[in-house]
């Protein structure tokens, strides 16, 4: 991927995260969500993850974000009121936010596997997808269907959850 | 520009973590905060698919246990929205309220 593109998306996907964070309306909230994942569906392209790539479209930008708009519109949410942060929530985060990034700069400085190049791939074209499945239906196929029982359970517990009569 | 190399990576995926942490800290309605903790999810996918790409193996390919990692990942979190919604449904229908600072008791 070329450095110039890696920052362009990079930096819109951040600048869409800290308005996810500040906007005071939830539907914009949702709408910068979705150009974030846009980005992050691009740079996963940059990184050869084709497949991983048009999942990350299909099924974060679209679906999931059509699940929470339709339950913003739903609950008919208004733009917050109560604008004021909690102070100790305000310095809590910020906190443990810095903390974390600095001591993230600091594990990557000492990590010399950090700082290679992008390594040449040993095929002319990748089939991404056909590699994906291969290695999730010959080494993945027990945690593969365990998931497809995930999410029936998933689906008749939203089923139950969202009846009138909750007992 | 120099090159990119996978600390670039690593760094994005931090800095995008660290946001969403801040947002469910900061935030006081629980779909923001829901959303913000998609945000983290998405952190650490990128970071996957980084150390797949980075780590290419003896036959010239990227590493794709991470890939199908970060596929069991978004199944998994996109039946966990389903749930949180319905639940955050639910809950709005009890309570007329979707501020966390208005839910201070476990039974009602």
């Amino acid at each position: 991927m070329s450095p110039v593109l890696f920052w362009a998306f990079t930096l819109l996907m951040l600048a869409f995260g800290v308005s996810v964070v500040l906007n005071r309306n939830p539907v914009a909230s949702a709408l910068s969500l979705v150009g974030s994942f846009l980005c992050l569906a691009a740079l996963f392209v940059g990184l050869d993850a084709f497949f991983i790539g048009v999942i990350q479209v299909l099924v974060y930008a679209g679906a999931v974000m059509v699940l929470f708009l339709f339950i913003i519109m739903l609950l008919d949410l208004k733009a917050e009121q109560r604008r004021r942060f909690n102070p100790v929530a305000l310095i809590g985060g910020a906190a443990v936010s810095g903390a974390f990034v600095a001591f993230l700069l600091h594990v990557l400085k000492s990590f010399p596997a950090g700082s290679q190049a992008f390594p040449n791939l040993g095929v002319e074209r990748l089939d991404d997808v056909r590699l994906v499945g291969f290695a999730l239906f010959n080494n993945f196929n027990l945690p593969f269907q365990t998931v497809g029982v995930l999410v029936l359970v998933a689906s008749i517990g939203v089923v139950v959850l969202s009846r009138r009569e909750l007992k | 520009m120099q090159t990119l190399t996978l600390n670039h990576y690593l760094l994005a995926s931090g800095l995008l973590f660290s946001l969403g942490f801040a947002g469910v800290m900061l935030r006081r309605n629980i779909i923001t905060i829901f959303m913000c903790l998609e945000l983290m999810l998405n952190a650490a996918n990128l970071s996957l698919v980084a150390f797949s790409r980075f780590h290419v193996g003896a036959d010239g390919l990227p590493n794709y246990n991470a890939q199908v990692l970060v596929f069991f990942i978004i199944t998994v979190a996109a039946a966990e929205v389903a749930v949180g919604l319905a639940v955050i449904v639910a809950l709005y229908r009890a309570r007329q309220t979707t501020h966390v600072e208005d839910l201070q008791s476990l039974k009602f």
